[in-house]
């Protein structure tokens, strides 16, 4: 074994036609489309596949099935758009309001195992802003299997990608992106069973990493969610697209921010204020509870504002009570669960007490609707580079993700990306590699594992996940972001200086925490700029100073990209195809 | 509160043997033992090693042993244990480092049993009926995370470590009763093996180490008495 602290100079090259960063829903149906194509493929994750956090998905995923009453992708589109506060690019929501039919019905052929209706179809309940008829009423859209629909795409997929023998490489943290004069040519990895590196060659890279919900102090997401791969691509002049619209979704256990499945109140759950009121009839009074995700949320935090949570305190309650047992334990079994696990709460007989949660990044890497990573206002491809799920900006979201919406994006344009990756290998040679091309992301780690003194990684990450989520979050206003501009930059600073007290090479998760922080605060710098610069309110992003919506200034995605000084900022069109944008009333 | 968590720990680079080591942690009631962990490795000992992705139950990433029952570290809180709580690893697992396993022979096992739906038949523009009761038929062996919980806390899996074990019966069952499964010939030949089914002894552990609450045991009953069936 090699003495501790110091890494092997061995360099493990291996050669794959095409690479898989991640192993979530995206980069598995991708890995998919690949191996049924024929194409020699390896895909890495830091976890085990299993593990992504695909599987926490819960509500469902819509798709225009009609199995119980009239619907149309026309209709799922315009929800999407009109959800997206009109920043969504209408090409790719067409894309994936007709490609999620085909997509759920694979799913199916592929054994996910649905809940279904009293004919045996696929079953299909109501979600947020999701409705019949441009705009009339909600509609039963979302498919599901109880409320862990994420779980059983997960395991199927990769339950499928073991039966085409997909060659994974688990427990891999992908550490350097290699693109070298304008072409992708591989990544860089480190094994953490063992901390050797790896180096991946390959021409065509697939960057499907998920969320970076941890630079927020309460979130939804997994500990593991720290936005690598989009803080690889930053890192090599890819730009990051309207990183200012992270969602914030309503229904969090409060104080760990553990969610609680929108279904609940697509099965019929109400909030609640003190007084018991239904608050949400005075702010969308036709879909109440089921408005998008970004107007409920600052809903709940209007009530709290104005003294109206639970005794005056900093939460309202999700009710369940008048739904029944059997519809809660049949539909809503694992976020009842949750509810009895981590507050104590039996949502059968009690409200539950609930506030908003950091959720997911509607912007990403920009890529078209191939899942070609794009780089510049006039969408120039950068060769060999891919990225598709939430670390991926198609943009199909725009402003505000509508609930489900996510399994969809993952799954449509994972399989895109898949496609295209196999077409465009086709024929071609692996690109040359510089020998010593894992050499510069080797130094930060041997830097890194060699700081005898310096400051602790959870000191600095705590820091910067209170200050996000405190001047971040539902609501945002130009001095505190100015104020935020400036502890991002410091924290980035003290980073330079990180410590970590593990030395060893066995799996050492301090290093990687480190590593991650890394990650997160380049998330954070470029979401903090983005939201400074935006000054208007749309969708997720809402500004105190700038409260309306500015389409004559603001109708246009944020392109920003990393400077040795401050972020760059450029902006290029929204496509409007169908739907011109209208005011957003629910 | 103040939490005593005794940790039985083991870094390959510099023990011989693993050790148990205590650390006193300032925690709260509905607090998670994930969260004691993270305590002790942010604020007093960063070498501490786990494993964990997203802390509420369904991703599998953090079983382990504490106080004496296999438990996902992230689903059982403070509260239900006392102040002084003992975490190891998983047992039966060979350990790579402090609380992390070696998973290899149990995905391994879990490939065995050809874990994926087989229907080679052509599929309908739409999906395929299936009843909300034969849906219901193997709804409860869908929800395994493969924590590996089970198969660890198996006295027949440690007396035989080629035994396929609970999780990987568990996996087979959810096609075995599905419907629009055409496979469960292959499966249940595969389980028929003398490291399969029978090996079970009906010890019940597994179930009761399930965080998902899965009656493991009925699955393997009813996958034994598919092959009994199947050879008369």
């Amino acid at each position: 074994m090699a003495e501790t602290g110091t890494l092997s100079r061995r360099q493990l090259v291996h050669e794959y036609e095409a690479v898989i960063v991640g192993a979530g829903g995206a980069g598995l149906w991708a890995a998919l489309e690949l191996a049924r194509s024929g194409v020699k493929t390896a895909v890495l994750t830091k976890l085990y596949p299993t593990r992504s956090h695909t599987g926490a998905a819960q509500g469902g995923i819509c798709a225009a099935l009609g199995n119980h009453e009239e619907d149309h992708w026309e209709w799922h589109m315009f929800d999407t758009v009109k959800g997206g506060d009109y920043l969504v690019d209408q090409d790719a929501a067409e894309v994936l309001a007709k490609e999620a039919i085909e997509t759920v019905i694979e799913l199916e052929h592929m054994g996910l195992p649905f809940n279904r209706t009293p004919d045996g179809k696929i079953d299909q309940r109501r979600f947020g802003g999701h409705t019949r008829n441009y705009g009339e009423a909600a509609v039963r859209r979302a498919c599901f299997a109880a409320d862990r629909t994420g779980h059983m795409i997960l395991q199927t997929l990769y339950q499928q990608c073991i039966k085409h023998g997909v060659r994974f490489f688990d427990e891999y943290h992908v550490v350097d992106l290699l693109i070298d004069g304008g072409q992708t040519r591989g990544v860089v990895a480190y094994r953490i069973a063992d901390g050797e590196i790896h180096v991946f060659r390959s021409g065509a890279v697939l960057i499907a990493t998920g969320g970076f919900g941890r630079m927020f102090k309460i979130t939804s997401n997994a500990l593991s969610l720290t936005g690598d791969g989009v803080a690889l691509a930053y890192r090599r002049g890819v730009p990051l697209e309207d990183m200012e619209f992270y969602q914030i979704h309503p229904t969090g256990i409060v104080g760990i921010g553990i969610l609680l499945s929108e279904a609940a109140r697509g099965e019929g759950g109400y909030l609640r204020n003190d007084s018991g009121e239904r608050f949400m009839e005075r702010y969308a009074p036709k879909l109440m509870e089921l408005a998008p995700r970004d107007m409920v949320s600052r809903a709940i935090y209007m009530e709290i504002r104005e003294g109206r949570g639970i005794n005056g305190g900093d939460y309202v309650y999700l009710d369940l009570t008048h739904l029944g047992r059997e519809v809660i334990e049949s539909k809503l079994p694992d976020i009842t669960e949750f509810a009895r696990v981590y507050q104590g709460i039996e949502p059968i007989t009690q409200p539950v007490p609930i506030t908003p949660t950091a959720h997911y990044a509607q912007g990403g890497i920009p890529t078209n609707v191939d899942a070609r990573v794009v780089v510049d206002e006039v969408n120039t491809v950068l060769p060999g580079l891919y990225a598709a799920g939430e670390c991926a900006c198609v943009s199909v979201h725009g402003a505000n993700r509508l609930g489900t919406n996510s399994l969809v994006d993952i799954l449509v344009f994972g399989r895109r990306a898949g496609r295209s990756m196999a077409k465009d290998v086709a024929g071609q040679g692996l690109p040359d590699l510089d020998p010593d091309a894992s050499e510069p992301v080797r130094a930060e780690i041997e830097a890194l594992r060699g700081r005898e003194s310096g400051e602790s990684v959870n000191r600095i990450r705590t820091e910067l996940a209170a200050v996000m989520w405190e001047r971040c979050g539902v609501f945002r206003e130009g001095a505190g972001l100015e104020r935020l501009t400036g502890e991002v930059r410091d924290l980035r600073h003290r980073y330079a200086n990180v410590k970590v007290e593990d030395k060893g090479l066995v799996f050492n998760t301090d290093l990687l925490e480190a590593r991650e922080l890394g990650y997160l605060l380049d998330c954070a710098e470029a979401t903090v700029a983005a939201a400074l610069a935006r000054t208007e309110s749309r969708g997720g992003h809402y500004r105190e100073d700038f409260p309306e919506r500015n389409d004559t200034d603001w109708l246009k995605h944020t392109l920003i990209y990393r400077t040795d000084g401050d972020p760059q900022l450029r902006y290029k069109p929204v496509t409007i195809t169908r739907f011109q944008p209208k005011p957003r009333v629910y | 509160m103040q939490v005593d968590l005794r940790i039985l720990r083991y870094d390959p680079e510099r023990d011989k043997k693993p050790h148990w080591e205590t650390y006193r942690v300032e925690s709260a009631p509905m607090d998670r033992v994930l969260d004691v962990l993270n305590a002790v490795k942010w604020e007093k000992d960063g070498t501490l090693t786990y494993r964990r992705s997203c802390a509420h139950g369904v991703c599998g990433s953090d079983a382990m042993l504490i106080n004496g029952r296999n438990r996902l570290a992230c689903k059982i809180r403070v509260d239900q244990l006392g102040k002084k709580i003992s975490v190891a690893p998983l047992p039966g697992f060979a350990v790579i480092k402090d609380l992390v396993v070696d998973m290899e022979d149990f995905f391994a096992k879990y490939r065995s049993v050809h874990p994926y739906q087989i229907d080679e038949r052509p599929m309908p523009v739409t999906e395929r009926l299936q009843s909300p009761e034969d849906r219901a038929r193997y709804d409860d062996t869908t929800k395994c995370i493969l924590c590996a919980a089970c198969t660890s806390s198996c006295p027949s899996f440690w007396a035989k470590d080629t035994y396929v074990g609970p999780a990987a019966i568990v996996q087979a069952h959810r096609f075995i009763f599905d419907t629009r499964d055409e496979g469960s010939d292959e499966r249940l030949e595969i389980l028929a093996d003398a490291d399969g089914v029978w090996r079970c002894r009906t010890i019940f552990n597994c179930t009761e180490a399930c965080p998902r609450g899965i009656d493991i045991t009925r699955a393997i009953l009813e996958v034994s008495s598919a092959i009994v069936e199947r050879s008369v």
